[in-house]
């Protein structure tokens, strides 16, 4: 998620001073993107560079500059809102990355990764259920202003996220399992190899004679 | 510590004898404090609705204790373990299991009127918790001329209905759209918070998400869970707003 596209965005329906545009940003996102003064004043000058923004010819009656965006600006956030998120683009997920490590390492428990990421994905889970019944009595008891709407679909949204995730644990878990029952061939090598790494390792360990365990070695 | 209202210790379930026999459940201690929802998941198969049903009186331990707000299950007699049904504990079936002959109001009303309420305070009852699940237009509908979600949310509120302390659920939203689920869920939720001790089989991750902790069966044996029940506390106190 860029800042700076969230500042283009709130720009685009009113002239915003730096503190308020964070304060704003925040208040719609439920706090799940923290930012800081700086990096919302940092953000702002490259988009002053960038021509997409200006500043106000006068300060307000309180002395602070008011930001505006300019055609280019207006362009740039017109396009965001047309254009899907590349997922491609955005990092790839620890999680599958630490699986597929996972399955292809010797002597790992994998079910028990599994197990242990599905127990701390129910309780994100669980909170996450509790934010959004908050939230969603907060809608109810409101006047409907529209940043409590928008909370509640951050909070959906991450909801939604992690209960994917789950179901791909689950799913994980079951092609393990599937996996573990399918006779093959090449199980007396795997365990061989598993066999000579356990050696490897404690001969290694033994030889290097420090008091660092194998598992801190790895991290 | 409060007392727990639902009290589970080591019971075994075994079905049949020596080389076929089926170890359902294999060990399973588990407590229910009161205002606490516990989500069980796992495989099918696992042994969730086995460990429902001994909860509910509805089958015996092999071996093991399961106490209801102190009465050991096991011990009581026919009698007993209907007034027990009737008052104390409310089960949502994983196939609804509603009375044919009966419409959606008389079903839920059923419970009260056996229990000594007269027919009309008990349809009073029946229509208010059929409002609050969202179904009060069947009130006087036949189980066979209802679908599937309309059955279940009667069924939900059949084991609602009256001041239950324990609340018994083996997949109720299973036949409900999202929207429909969570407002079932709300409503164990709510029951909970009042003070209810609730135990809710599901699959769905999301629906689990409403208890305080999960716990997770695996070929009998509880394999893991979420979190103590202090715990819980601490976290519902922490958010409590
Ligand atoms: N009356 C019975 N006789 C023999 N075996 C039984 C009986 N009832 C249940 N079982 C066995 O006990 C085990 C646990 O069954 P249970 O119904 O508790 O599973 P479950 O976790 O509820 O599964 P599901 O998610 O499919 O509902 C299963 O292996 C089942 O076949
Ligand atoms: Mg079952």
């Amino acid at each position: 998620m860029s800042v700076k596209l969230g500042l283009l965005a709130l720009l685009a329906e009113q002239s915003m001073y730096g503190a308020q545009l964070r304060s704003e940003f925040e208040a719609r996102t439920g706090g799940t993107w923290p930012l800081n003064v700086g990096q919302v004043y940092t953000t702002l000058a490259r988009l002053e560079r960038d021509g997409m923004v200006a500043q106000d010819a006068q300060a307000d009656e309180e002395g602070r500059i008011l930001y505006h965006l300019t055609p280019l600006g207006l362009e740039e956030v017109t396009t965001w809102w047309r254009t899907p998120v590349d997922r491609d683009e955005t990092p790839r997920d620890e999680l599958v990355i630490k699986l597929a490590l996972a399955v292809t390492t010797p002597g790992v428990d994998v079910p028990a990764v599994v197990q242990t990421q599905r127990t701390a994905t129910l309780r994100h889970l669980r909170d996450l259920t509790r934010l959004k019944v908050q939230a969603s009595d907060q809608q109810a008891s409101s006047d409907g202003t529209s940043n409590d709407l928008a909370w509640l679909l951050v909070v959906e949204n991450l909801i939604f996220a992690a209960e994917s995730e789950v179901r791909w644990l689950d799913h994980v878990e079951a092609r393990l399992a599937a996996e573990a029952a399918r006779p093959k061939r090449a199980v007396a090598s795997t365990d061989a190899a598993a066999a000579e790494d356990a050696e490897y390792r404690t001969a290694a360990a033994r030889s290097a004679n420090t008091t660092t365990t194998s598992q801190g070695a790895r991290k | 510590m409060t007392a727990p209202i639902l009290h589970i210790v080591d019971v075994t379930r075994t079905h049949g004898e020596g080389e076929t026999a089926v170890h359902a459940l294999r060990g399973v201690s588990l407590d229910v404090f009161p205002g606490e929802l516990v989500a069980v998941m796992g495989p099918s198969g696992s042994g969730k609705s086995t460990l429902l049903n001994l909860a509910g009186g509805l089958d015996k331990a092999t071996s093991g204790q399961v106490l209801i707000e102190g009465d050991e299950v096991g011990a009581l007699g026919a009698n007993q373990l209907a007034s027990l049904r009737r008052r104390r504990v409310g089960f949502v079936f994983q196939d609804f299991n509603l009375i044919p002959s009966l419409t959606a109001a008389e079903n839920v009303s059923l419970p009260l009127e056996l229990d000594g309420m007269s027919v009309k305070e008990g349809r009073r009852a029946a229509h208010e918790i059929l409002e609050i699940v969202g179904v009060a237009e069947l009130a006087d509908r036949y189980p066979d001329k209802m679908s599937g979600g309309q059955q279940q949310r009667v069924a939900i509120a059949r084991a609602l209905v009256g001041d239950r302390r324990l609340v018994l659920a083996d997949e109720p939203t299973g036949a409900l759209d999202s929207t429909t689920g969570e407002g079932v869920l709300r409503v164990l939720r709510d029951r909970c918070n009042a003070g209810a001790a609730g135990l809710l089989v599901t699959h769905e991750a999301r629906h689990a998400a409403w208890a305080d902790r999960v716990v997770f069966l695996r070929d009998g044996v509880v394999v893991d869970t979420t979190g103590s029940p202090e715990e819980a506390e601490t976290l519902l106190v922490g958010s409590g707003s």
